[in-house]
């Protein structure tokens, strides 16, 4: 039964986690602008554009995960009607200025195997592309990708991660080796300080965990449209992307099209979740093609190829040591990751265990005995990179599981011993253990809130007489808290992380003469309703209805200047820019008010959207008639120049802290491993909030999402690397049938990292829900001897620990 | 998700679709609520090189008394099924069972014939309309016949069907107040069963079939005889795999599902013996 709770909407619903300023917008649960043309289906996606005379790309994919390229003939492809063109990918090999671009390179040696948008010579996963077909149609090119008669020889493929290290199969010959790189991360006073503290200390638990790879799966998969200009060069590329500034950069690079003639557009996005963080080989080849042939060409991707051909997400093996004193104070913490890379390098496919590093302390006092290291591999599959927190979820699933061993070791209640851990509300800011600063943070808050909704004591004396012995529903409480490292980012510290870019964000407002107001945003929003919170943060300031507030975005033309959305950077980062950027204009408004008042600048007051002489309660000047005043120039001051518009470029001095507790309870069925989630509590402290209502949708749709990761969904592969869940009937994305009950609860810690207060919330769902589900698991059966089972916890997975446990015959010293 | 190249026809009645079918020969498929043909086309596992629409024999969809038995139009979608106050009095699993089928967007397109036509032994209908003992009626160029459930499922996805028949009505006998459980286990709500277990019983008589346990819908007369011969529920249970022949797949082995049909089989029969 399917029960989100908390839902309002209504407009008129009462404010709550108001941020004090201008009219009140803020704090508001509005409804989202964006959803009537999306709800009644008169939004436009890249794939719904009409564009005569666009000519059909479709691919053809190697259907082994490794083979050599022996030989490609297109011959029977350009042989059918409504065919016109047909290449192999040693056809295309002398259109790429560069290889597709990875903008990450973590380390100075790291190996990067040239990667280009059709392979030439070896296939190296199944779904790589090795020919593409240009027809009238969609139905004529994928009918005549079956034309297309390629010799391949197979190759043994590279599945497992540790066989990969072993370079038994080297995948990528010019490299040598399976190994991209190791980057490591050793935080001591001492040298040896954390094997120290493992040989020492009163508690260690060794763990390992593996994190499964996981398939975006965005509901709108993949589409491009490129249309070249009839002359003169220009290209106008419409993607489904979330990236159209860092994609315009690339395809220019990748292209050698001049910078100033490649225009990106993204058309309504339907869902990203970091897949469409990237460049893609489909991108460039309708770019070049089009280029080339002086003809749109677009693609649309189906969706068994956006799950064999876009990005995959988490896939590493941890091995995490925590050691703690004998009241389970944490001395030392030691991780090792293998990091599965996939065939090649995507955007920022190295970066994604980095993200990960710094948070495995989660909200812990951590000593510096902290050892991390990641060896990141080559396997013949599908590349990952980015998915919804990117390094994030997978380090405090490694921290929040392990945290519960301890107190399974230590007989301890998880929630204490927590407590014992948490770094305490009056250290903040606090200077962690890796160097850096959490802003904020109040983790007894959140978790006192989390404790109370569920009733917690309660619960475990339910959980005390439910769990006896020959109970066939079992419960199980399951706590997780998390930081999160939100706000990507400042700028020198992606610098000192090698990352090419950096991770400012542009605004620009403008009131225009009839007083409506645009705001211009780099940010790329595919299904956050940034139109609506962004209109409300200008609507805040001006004193304005948030309908009368325009958002532009996602056209490179219109909005130049941009670093995209992902990483939970939005607000914290390009929200505060908008808010600085109107700021701005109120300020240059003041002058022409002062001067068309005869009063002093510092005697005015703006508020409600009118600007008034302190103490001369007749003299008052609505922002609308200095608008006008601005765009007539008649009448400004000598040094002001015409119109209101300003433009920001925020850099975040910090990364945002997001921060929470999640407590589900869940019941499994021991005769058949199924598990039910019977209630979820989140608790995510993002700081203010600007709609309550997008937040809880964030909240909801991570919890979701995490929760899959622990209950359902898994991209499995074969021995010979075919991947065996490329459709939704394989692949469980659950659906709303399949949610539980989720509730939110309150805490809010403003960030004093940026004047709005705001952490941003994209991420936090998806980061405490799955140590959080899988915990509640561990939770219900160890008494049954199960010490651990891996994601996800499918119900035949949970059905064979029970029986081995049971089965071993020290499974009562396992309690 | 493109199918190859097919041709269309829609037939207007029964008589026409049979024609029209034995025009086409064996490359021609009906399309009923498409909701089993369609996705296989998508991806290419089904080519059919001509699909007879028989989309409009509305004469098809009904839900009547016939004495001892509810009679069922093969085009009756699996929504009225479901919600038919008729079934409800009467064959109360069958109405329980259909509202197991997919999601509510399959349900409302999807129906009773096709999904049987289809025979798929993981789908939920086939087996609980076995386990009620069912006729289905079948409709050919030289008049119709009546096959028994218990006959009509021969291999994976094949039937007693001929080429050239069409299947008009699903024939399924009063339960006449017998207690009855339909247990599907799944991942999701929307999946097809893992494993499920349709079971009515009544005095000494019973019936169980069994979905997802072989290349057909089982009816697990094992489990019924040792019912009546006085077994326990838990011992009669444990016979449920007995004659199944299932397969492994991502989400469960042989093993696992043998162990499933015990247990499920025990609970159907422990919720049909109570109520």
């Amino acid at each position: 039964m399917t029960i989100i709770d908390d839902l309002v909407t209504d407009n008129e619903a009462a404010s709550e986690g108001s941020i004090a300023a201008g009219n009140g917008v803020l704090g508001k649960r509005l409804l989202r602008k964006e959803d009537p043309a999306l709800l009644t289906g008169e939004a436009v996606f890249t794939n719904d554009m009409k564009v005569p005379g666009a000519l059909h790309l479709a691919v053809l994919r190697s259907p082994y995960a490794h083979a050599k390229i022996v030989s490609v003939d297109v011959s029977g492809a350009l042989a059918m009607d409504g065919v016109l063109h047909a290449y192999s990918g040693a056809d295309l090999a002398d259109q790429w200025a560069a290889p597709m671009p990875c903008a990450w390179p973590v380390t100075d040696d790291m190996k990067n195997p040239a990667h280009f948008p059709l392979a030439a010579t070896k296939a190296t996963y199944v779904g790589d592309g090795v020919a593409c077909v240009l027809a009238t149609s969609d139905a004529i090119a994928r009918d005549a990708l079956e034309a297309i008669d390629v010799e391949y020889e197979p190759l043994p493929a590279v599945i497992d991660l540790e066989q990969a290290l072993a370079d038994d199969v080297v995948i990528h010959d010019e490299i040598g080796t399976n190994v991209s790189y190791t980057w490591p991360l050793v935080i001591e006073e001492n040298e040896g300080d954390c094997q120290k503290a493992m040989n020492e200390s009163a508690h260690v638990v060794k763990e390992r965990y593996v994190q499964q790879r996981l398939i975006p799966m965005a509901m709108e998969p993949r589409a491009v449209v490129a249309i070249p200009q009839p002359y003169g060069g220009d290209m106008t590329l419409y993607s489904a992307t979330q990236v159209p500034h860092i994609l315009k950069v690339m395809t220019a690079l990748t292209l050698g099209i001049p910078e100033q003639q490649m225009r990106v557009v993204c058309p309504a996005v339907g869902g990203g979740f970091g897949s469409k963080l990237n460049v893609y080989a489909e991108e460039l080849l309708c770019v070049q093609l089009a280029r080339t042939l002086k003809v749109p060409v677009r693609w649309n991707e189906e969706r068994g190829e956006n799950a064999q051909a876009t990005i995959h997400g988490r896939a590493q093996i941890q091995d995490i040591e925590l050691a703690a004193d004998e009241n389970g104070k944490i001395t030392g913490l030691r991780v090792r990751l293998i990091g599965d890379m996939g065939a090649y390098l995507q955007l920022v496919t190295p970066g994604v265990p980095l993200l990960g590093a710094f948070l495995y302390g989660g909200v812990y006092e951590i000593p510096k005995a902290f050892d991390f290291s990641c060896t990141s591999v080559f396997t013949t599959m599908t590349p990952t990179d980015a998915y919804r927190g990117a390094g994030r979820p997978e380090a405090t699933y490694a921290i929040e599981h392990a945290m519960d061993a301890l107190a399974r070791k230590m007989d301890i209640d998880p929630l204490e011993l927590r407590r014992r851990n948490f770094i305490p509300k009056e250290s903040f800011p606090y200077e962690a253990y890796t160097g850096l600063v959490y802003d904020s943070g109040d983790h007894d808050k959140a978790a006192t809130v989390a404790e109370g909704m569920v009733d917690y004591a309660v619960l475990r004396e339910r959980q005390r007489s439910q769990n006896v012995e020959g109970a066939t529903k079992r419960l199980g409480i399951g706590v997780s808290t998390y930081f999160e490292m939100c706000g990507l980012a400042p700028s020198r510290v992606l610098a000192s992380l090698n990352y090419s870019a950096g991770g400012w964000e542009s605004a620009t407002v403008r009131v225009l003469p009839t007083s409506k107001i645009q705001v211009v945003t780099g940010t790329a929003p595919h299904g956050q309703g940034h139109e609506t919170a962004w209109s409300m943060i200008a609507a805040d300031k001006f004193g304005v209805d948030p309908a009368d507030v325009d958002v532009l975005h996602s056209d490179t033309a219109i909005a130049p200047l941009g670093l995209d959305t992902y990483g939970s950077r939005s607000l914290p980062v390009g929200g505060v820019a908008i808010g600085m950027a109107c700021d701005k204009v109120i300020d240059k408004a003041r002058k022409i008010a002062a001067h068309q008042m005869e009063a002093n600048e510092d005697d005015l007051e703006f508020s409600g959207g009118v600007f008034s002489v302190a103490g001369s309660p007749d003299k008052e000047m609505p922002l609308a008639a200095i608008a006008f005043e601005a765009f007539t120039a008649h009448d400004l001051p000598d040094d002001v120049e015409p119109n209101l518009e300003v433009q920001v470029t925020y850099d975040p001095p910090n990364f945002s802290w997001p921060f929470g507790t999640h407590i589900c309870v869940v019941e499994v069925d021991t005769e058949t491993g199924h598990t039910d989630v019977l209630q979820y509590v989140a608790v995510d402290d993002c700081g203010n909030k600007v709609n309550p209502l997008i937040v809880d949708g964030q909240v909801h749709g991570g919890v979701i999402q995490g929760l899959a990761q622990a209950l359902y969904e898994e991209a499995v592969y074969d021995s010979d690397g075919n991947l065996q869940t490329s459709g939704l009937a394989e692949y469980l994305v659950p659906a709303a049938s399949d949610v539980p009950p989720i509730t939110t609860g309150e805490s809010i810690t403003p960030s004093p990292t940026n004047p709005l207060g705001v952490k941003g919330v994209g991420e936090a769902g998806t980061i405490g829900a799955a140590p959080c589900v899988m915990n509640a698991i561990v939770d219900a059966l160890s008494g049954l001897g199960v010490r651990d089972i891996q994601m996800p916890a499918s119900p035949v997975k949970v059905w064979t620990a029970i029986h081995e446990a049971q089965a071993a015959p020290n499974s009562q010293e396992n309690q | 998700m493109i199918p190859a190249a097919f041709d269309y026809a829609r037939a207007e009645s029964a008589e026409e679709a049979i024609s029209l079918i034995g025009q086409h020969g064996d490359e021609s498929k009906f399309l009923a609520g498409g909701h089993s043909l369609l996705p296989l086309m998508k991806l290419r596992l089904a080519q059919p090189t001509v699909l007879i629409d028989i989309g409009r024999l509305t004469d098809l969809s009904y839900i009547r008394e016939d004495g001892d038995v509810i009679a069922i139009g093969a085009m009756t979608r699996h929504m009225d099924v479901e919600n038919s106050d008729l079934l409800a009095q009467h064959v109360p699993l069958l109405a329980h069972a259909a509202s197991h089928v997919g999601d509510p967007q399959v349900r409302h397109r999807g129906t009773i014939g096709g999904s049987i036509c289809h025979s798929d032994s993981a789908s939920d209908l086939p087996a609980t309309t076995l386990a009620l003992g069912a006729t289905y009626v079948a409709q050919g160029p030289n008049g119709t016949r009546e096959i028994a459930a218990g006959d009509f499922y021969q291999g994976f996805l094949t039937t007693a069907l001929a080429a050239d028949e069409l299947l008009t009505e699903i024939r399924v006998p009063k339960m006449n107040g017998a207690g009855w459980s339909f247990q599907k286990f799944n991942r999701r709500a929307q999946d097809w069963a893992i494993v499920g277990v349709a079971a009515w019983r009544r005095n000494g008589d019973s019936g169980i079939g069994l979905v997802n346990m072989g290349s057909v819908p089982i009816l697990a007369s094992g489990v019924s005889e040792a019912l009546s011969s006085g077994a326990s529920i838990e011992d009669a249970a444990a016979q449920a795999p007995e004659g199944c022949d299932p397969t492994a797949d991502l989400n469960a082995s042989i093993e696992y599902r043998e162990h499933l049909a015990r247990v499920l089989t025990r609970r159907a029969l422990e919720e049909a013996s109570s109520s």
